[in-house]
């Protein structure tokens, strides 16, 4: 059994990290992380005609380019998982139709790209494909239409909002016996849908982080660790307020999580330059975070073991405007050099 | 004085729009939608003939003058034509804020195109 | 964890923005705006003799034109950002609402995304504005038979 306790789960034969690339909009470029960011857009339509059709170019830009640099063909590669936030995961159908692989679409909200991950490390441990790709993205524009108003709307921000990223991430993972000294996923834990009652739909932080809590603490529980034990702990796009709320309820239940824990949502924008308040959010958020940043940071060793919990909102304007409140998700893994 | 009133209760129906947003957490639609109505309200009580005619621009350019042309429409097309008044007063004396809305939302879809937020 | 209690602690971590400075900014941009018209409404009647009834229409109609121009440049949005409420409550908030769904739904054509999208922010503003309007008509019209 590779069930650890309760919920979480050892990654027995070798996931590896072969290749991955993130593709972002300007505005992503422009922030503290831009350096890390090679593949970019100035233009966020990205030579196509809408938004949508932006976003699926995102995805097919950074799909190409790790599939390219692996050196693997279509053939070699047996699913993809991939999601995104609109309707249908349309971004991401679009985006494999060309393709011959066999597809996966998920949603799992902000979260969707450590979803991928975790799916992707169970089949080739479970030894049902040898190679897989895991992809999501999110595109401002097209967020905005979606879940907001439209982008000429002159509507103020509150401060407890969060500026979807414009981006891609894509990993290509497999048991990669030629390759020794990459990144690999060690052990995952799925999250639970976790709903504490917030209902403003510009405090998505505050939605998610309990049920980043919950993963948190049933993970460290399950594996008999504590913060201390990592590297770093980078949650997907909790932003400054549910950052904050992590550490206090950690805090709580004697897990010190003040020294090395971050946020990709804080580390991809200068919220002050940059005006995106609580920080970025979004399913390019963790994912371009983590392949673009991230894993070429343990690549150089930077950080040997470090825990990646991506977190979702799982809202739905039509809900919302039903009364419903938020429901949030944390899917976390562990990745070790 | 036309420009100082204008300036002043303008800019006190917006202050309020503004406190309402940051105290209430009602959304922009429900805000327009109560100025409308509050408008109304207040030319049927007989305060926002008197206020225009001090506030000027101050009056009728904020969504509140929106509402109070709609009822001085109903009531002026009831002493014109009675009861049909009720029905056609409202929309016709509104129909240039509408109509120019419309006409010029369709030409600057037709022109524009819409553009990340900087 | 009690929603309750998670509640009460996402609210203290959640900073509010600046409400002085926020309500004296759209008091001033609100406030200008408003200048704005009284300058138009000033040259319609003194510059081309209009009376004022029909000045105070054209004031409505080029501030809903000048509205719609921001809007299709996209400087209106970065307006709103500093002026809130002082943007959105006069006509020109309302010109706005109308004309940025217009724009952003072109993409899905003009008779099933533009035209039939344009009223989503605007519309609860014409419907309840004409249904208090007719609510007042009816008593209107009832207190003034009553009366004669």
């Amino acid at each position: 059994m590779k069930k650890i306790s309760t919920g979480t789960y050892k990654i027995e034969s070798p996931v590896k990290f072969l290749e991955y690339c993130a593709v972002v909009g300007q505005k992503e470029k422009e922030g503290p992380l831009g350096d890390y960011f090679t593949n970019y857009s100035a233009d966020e339509y990205f030579g196509q005609e809408t938004f949508e059709k932006a976003e699926t170019q995102m995805q097919k830009e950074a799909m190409d380019h790790v599939i390219k640099k692996s050196g693997f063909t279509e053939k070699d590669i047996d699913f993809i998982f991939a999601g995104d936030l609109l309707n249908q995961c349309v971004s991401s159908n679009y985006c494999v139709r060309d393709r011959s692989m066999q597809f996966f679409g998920l949603y799992g909200a902000c979260s969707t790209m450590v979803e991928a991950i975790i799916l992707s490390s169970m089949v080739i441990d479970g030894g049902f494909a040898r190679r897989t790709i895991a992809i999501t993205s999110s595109h401002f524009c097209s967020a905005e239409r979606q879940f907001r108003f439209p982008l000429e709307y002159g509507s103020q921000r509150p401060p407890s909002s969060q500026w979807t990223v414009t981006g891609a991430g894509c990993v290509l993972l497999g048991d990669g016996i030629m390759r020794e000294e990459v990144p690999f996923v060690d052990k995952v834990c799925p999250g639970k849908v976790v709903d504490m009652g917030i209902t403003d739909i510009n405090n998505m932080g505050a939605a998610m982080a309990g049920a980043a809590v919950d993963t948190l603490k049933r993970y460290f529980e399950d594996t008999e660790t504590t913060p201390e034990d990592y590297d770093l702990i980078l949650s997907g796009d909790l932003g400054k307020i549910g950052h904050k709320i992590v550490i206090e309820l950690m805090g709580k239940d004697g897990y010190d999580m003040t020294n090395n824990y971050d946020d990709c949502g804080k580390l991809i924008f200068d919220a002050e330059k940059q005006d995106t308040h609580s920080g970025g959010s979004g399913c390019g958020c963790a994912a371009s975070v983590l392949t673009g940043y991230l894993l070429p940071e343990m690549q150089k060793k930077t950080f040997k073991n470090v825990l990646f919990m991506a977190t979702g909102a799982l809202m739905s304007p039509i809900l919302n405007q039903q009364k419903e409140s938020i429901p949030g998700i944390a899917h976390l893994i562990n990745i070790k050099i | 004085m036309d420009y100082l009133y204008s300036f002043i209760f303008g800019g006190l129906l917006c202050a309020i729009g503004q406190i309402l947003i940051s105290k209430t957490k009602l959304t922009p639609a429900r805000i327009l939608t109560g100025y409308v109505v509050a408008g109304v309200i207040l030319y049927a009580i007989g305060l926002y003939e008197p206020f225009s005619k001090l506030a000027q621009s101050g009056a009728t350019v904020p969504l509140t003058g929106f509402g109070a042309t709609l009822a001085k429409g109903v009531a002026e097309a009831i002493g014109e034509k009675g009861a049909i008044g009720i029905i056609t007063g409202g929309l016709s004396a509104s129909a240039a804020g509408i109509t120019a809305a419309i006409i010029f939302g369709l030409l600057a879809a037709l022109i524009f195109k819409p553009r990340r937020k900087k | 964890m009690q929603k309750e209690e998670y509640s009460k602690l996402s609210e203290k971590k959640t900073k509010n923005s600046d409400c002085i400075k926020d309500v004296t900014k759209a008091f001033a941009v609100g406030g200008l705006i408003c200048v704005i018209g009284q300058a138009l409404f000033n040259l319609y009647t003194q510059i081309f003799i209009i009376d004022e009834q029909t000045a105070r229409i054209l004031e409505s109609v080029s501030l809903v034109f000048l509205s719609a121009l921001f809007t299709g440049v996209g400087l209106y949005d970065s307006i709103a950002k500093i002026g809130g409420a002082g943007t959105l409550v006069p006509i020109t908030g309302f010109a706005n609402a109308v004309v940025s769904p217009a724009m952003e739904f072109k993409a899905e054509g003009l008779v099933l995304g533009m035209a039939p999208k344009m009223f989503i922010i605007a519309g609860p503003v014409i419907v309840f504005g004409t249904a208090a309007s007719v609510v007042y008509g009816v008593i209107y019209y009832i207190v003034t038979m009553c009366m004669t």
